[in-house]
């Protein structure tokens, strides 16, 4: 069957994400990006609203089960308050979605239950790497065998809160085949360096890192000696990319279409001229196409179809396109206001141009 | 719950119209093409035989009533989302073939949306009949396409008899010859009863095979869907009975809106249907530009960084893009029509995105198939002709636009002309 209605439970859900994302992240978003910070409380509120203690089995310490559906929905939903806010709230996840999801069970009993259970804590993933053609299954960064060990080596770059962070997955190529390995604070060789500057989403922390020689214990493989599945954890990574940028995008319309029917313009509102008007037909359903797109690709990988990472890759594809879309677009409408950083929508374009580029920085 | 599995009813029909598009259809797709106004008789006998079998077929399906003793069903209903899969199904074998199906079209699906139960008792019995029988609608005139409150044709009831007197000219009036020259069918002309009260004095009539008055008077040349007959229509002191005007009588004589709102809710059903069609041309465009290429060594390689990919590449991983979020507004829109949940914004957005998307495709498949693509060896080139027509009829891209924006604005067609 076709449904296009979300559970009671959803809904639920997406109404207290929608609360935080306004109330919380939206409000705040400006001063974040100036400051290039989020105040620490405000991602400790959007923590506790639970969502990845909602992925994680009661076992380990969380309440749920991991759905993508449900994590597409409310990654689109953090989104729409602010981009930068939603992927800070969620970096734990980076951490511990991979081995929730194809961890051991020694690694899963060791880390989970302590990230769920407490506050916010800063635990991240190494995954970007700073190349033109940065390819996830082609990692420049290495992971060879020594003896009972493994040793990483390589560069990195966007990983989120690097300096504090109590631990974190380092992907690394192994023989080829893209691996994630545990590497807790402080190894000799892992050298935490510079902030990165970048164009939008200043208020996440991101960071350069260098992994010179890093020996972790074999156990420190994702999934334990025989490795893990890669692809599961590249397509929620995608999908809950794709979801954050129908976020984005929709704040962005949003905006640019209550602008525009307020604007007056040779004597009526700007929204009334056609050129405005179809500009915004256009975004709204660029907007509705790209969502079901990612919901389908969500729903096929909760049902394990075969289809599953193609629909997430085609989904996050789309999603790049869309959110420079309809972001340019909102910044357009309203003309040399949107160039004004006392209007969102400039930030929302400089976020969505990122899109294409944050592969593996949020994870549902 | 948010789904997405087709429901088990629409999989298997499916399996059984690909047959009938790769056997019926593609075969004679260039023939067809190539000699216009021909009408594929083996094609039309064929599915007017197997919808008598199934009872599918109608642009308005029927809910299915449960039988005597049988327990009232749960299922929720997916009449429009099998007409959806169907007729992208078909399209995928041959869009002009397609509108050839007997069965009522446009025609019928008037008479459902907004005929009372005697009169869809009335005119719609002949299409479960022996010979394939068809329906049409008369919208365009020759100064009237999007603008339908420009209607010159007029209805004049004659007081004496009772018998409304239609005169004008109708044109692009899809299946129109087969539908009143070939087949005992119908067209549903609409008319006005008031010139000067625009849209408020619209109405439709049901105009039989036979009236006296009615003389089909040229079939048009076309760029694509060339099987598909496009009739102009002379209707000149055309008399049809008091009951031929569709809708309840208590209100048809009262200058209200209802009569131009009947026809936009038929559009509301039919447009998300006709974007199922170009959604079907689009996917045999594609599925043929990805077995040429592969002929030529050329594979997708889905999964790699933009950068790393060819133009190609991305050229069809864009279009496959746009194929299958294209293909689930229409889904939605459906499904939201079969769950009696308002969709003009939906409906819409499926049209828009439709539209544009086999257009494109279809464009883009000819040019990347470079000399391939132009020859007529290969059926690229028909489809890039068929697909315009999605982007016209139903209401053009721009209306369509107009329509999703008023929407989204909460604008009257007032506030947004």
């Amino acid at each position: 069957m076709y449904s296009f209605e979300p559970s009671e439970e959803q809904k639920m859900l997406i109404e207290a994400v929608n609360r935080y994302a306004l109330n919380d992240l939206r409000l705040k978003a400006h001063d974040a990006d100036e400051e290039a910070e989020w105040p620490r409380p405000l991602i400790e509120k959007g923590w506790e609203l639970g969502l990845l203690q909602a992925s994680i089995p009661e076992d380990y310490g969380g309440f749920g089960e991991r759905s993508a559906v449900t994590g597409v929905l409310a990654a689109e939903e953090m989104a729409y308050g602010d981009l930068a806010g939603a992927m800070a709230v969620l970096t734990p996840g980076l951490f511990a979605m991979p081995i929730a999801l194809v961890g051991s069970e020694a690694q899963k009993q060791k880390y989970l239950p302590g990230i769920v259970e407490a506050q916010w804590k800063p635990f991240t993933a190494a995954f970007i790497e700073p190349y033109f053609d940065f390819d996830p299954h082609e990692l420049r960064t290495t992971a060879v065998e020594d003896g009972d060990a493994y040793m990483l080596s390589g560069e990195k770059t966007f990983v989120p809160f690097a300096p504090e962070a109590e631990a974190m997955l380092v992907y690394a190529s192994l023989a080829g085949k893209t691996q994630g390995f545990i590497v807790e604070k402080g190894m000799p060789g892992l050298e935490v360096e510079a902030r990165a500057k970048l164009m939008g989403v200043n208020a996440l922390p991101l960071y350069k890192l260098t992994l010179n020689e890093v020996r972790v214990p074999k156990e420190a493989r994702l999934g334990g000696a025989e490795g893990h599945d890669f692809a599961a954890i590249l397509d929620a990574s995608r999908v809950a990319l794709a979801a954050m940028a129908v976020g984005v995008s929709r704040a962005a319309f949003e905006y640019a279409r209550d602008y525009a029917k307020e604007r007056e313009v040779f004597g009526v509102k700007v929204a009334q001229k056609q050129a405005i008007a179809f500009m915004l037909a256009e975004m709204a359903t660029e907007i509705e196409a790209i969502r079901l797109l990612t919901w389908e690709a969500a729903w096929m990988l909760d049902q394990g179809k075969e289809e599953a990472s193609k629909q997430a890759y085609l989904a996050l594809t789309g999603a790049t396109d869309m959110a420079m879309m309809v972001t340019d677009r909102a910044v357009q409408i309203l003309g040399g206001h949107g160039y004004i950083r006392e209007h969102p929508v400039e930030l929302w374009m400089r976020n969505g141009r990122g899109i294409a580029t944050f592969t593996g920085l949020t994870i549902v | 719950m948010i789904e997405f599995e087709p429901p088990k009813p629409i999989a298997q029909q499916s399996v059984a119209l690909k047959t009938v598009a790769e056997n019926m259809m593609r075969p004679v797709s260039r023939y067809f093409d190539e000699h216009e106004h021909e009408v594929p008789w083996d094609y039309i006998n064929f599915m007017h035989m197997a919808m008598r079998a199934t009872g599918a077929g109608s642009l308005a399906p029927k809910e299915r009533k449960p039988k005597e003793g049988e327990e009232e069903q749960k299922r929720p209903p997916i009449g429009y989302q099998s007409l959806a899969f169907m007729l992208e199904t078909l399209c995928w074998g041959d869009v002009g073939m397609y509108l050839c199906t007997p069965g009522g079209g446009l025609g019928a699906a008037a008479v459902e949306a907004s005929g009372t139960p005697e009169q869809k008792q009335k005119f719609l019995a002949r299409f479960a009949a022996e010979k394939p029988t068809f329906g049409a609608m008369a919208m365009t005139e020759p100064q009237a396409g999007s603008d339908t409150s420009a209607i010159r044709t007029t209805a004049v009831l004659d007081p004496k008899t009772k018998e409304w007197i239609l005169n004008g000219e109708k044109i692009f009036v899809t299946a129109g010859h087969k539908s009143l020259e070939l087949s005992d069918g119908f067209v549903v002309v609409w008319a006005t009863i008031d010139p000067k009260a625009g849209r408020a004095g619209m109405r439709s009539f049901v105009v039989e095979a036979g009236t006296p008055g009615v003389k089909v008077t040229k079939l048009e040349h076309k760029m694509g869907i060339r099987a598909s007959d496009t009739a102009s229509i002379v209707l000149q002191d055309a008399r049809v009975p008091f009951e031929n005007l569709l809708g309840s009588p208590e209100v048809v004589p009262q200058e209200d809106k209802k009569g131009f709102k009947s026809a936009m809710a038929t559009f509301d059903a039919t447009r998300p249907l006709v974007a199922a069609t170009g959604v079907g041309v689009a996917r045999a465009s594609l599925e043929l530009l990805k077995e040429l290429l592969a002929q030529q060594g050329v594979t997708i390689r889905y999964g790699l960084p933009r950068q790393k990919l060819t133009n190609i590449e991305r050229e069809i991983i864009d279009m496959e893009v746009m194929l299958r979020s294209a293909w689930l507004l229409v889904i939605k829109a459906v499904w939201m029509a079969d769950n009696r949940k308002p969709n003009p914004l939906e409906a819409s957005m499926a049209k828009v995105r439709a539209g544009d998307v086999v257009t494109k495709i279809t464009q883009r498949a000819v040019e990347l198939m470079g000399p391939i693509g132009y020859s007529r060896d290969h059926l690229l080139e028909k489809w890039f002709r068929d697909a315009k027509i999605t982007d016209i009829y139903e209401g053009t891209g721009q209306i369509n636009r107009l329509i999703v924006a008023r929407n989204v604005l909460g604008y009257s067609g007032r506030e947004l002309r």
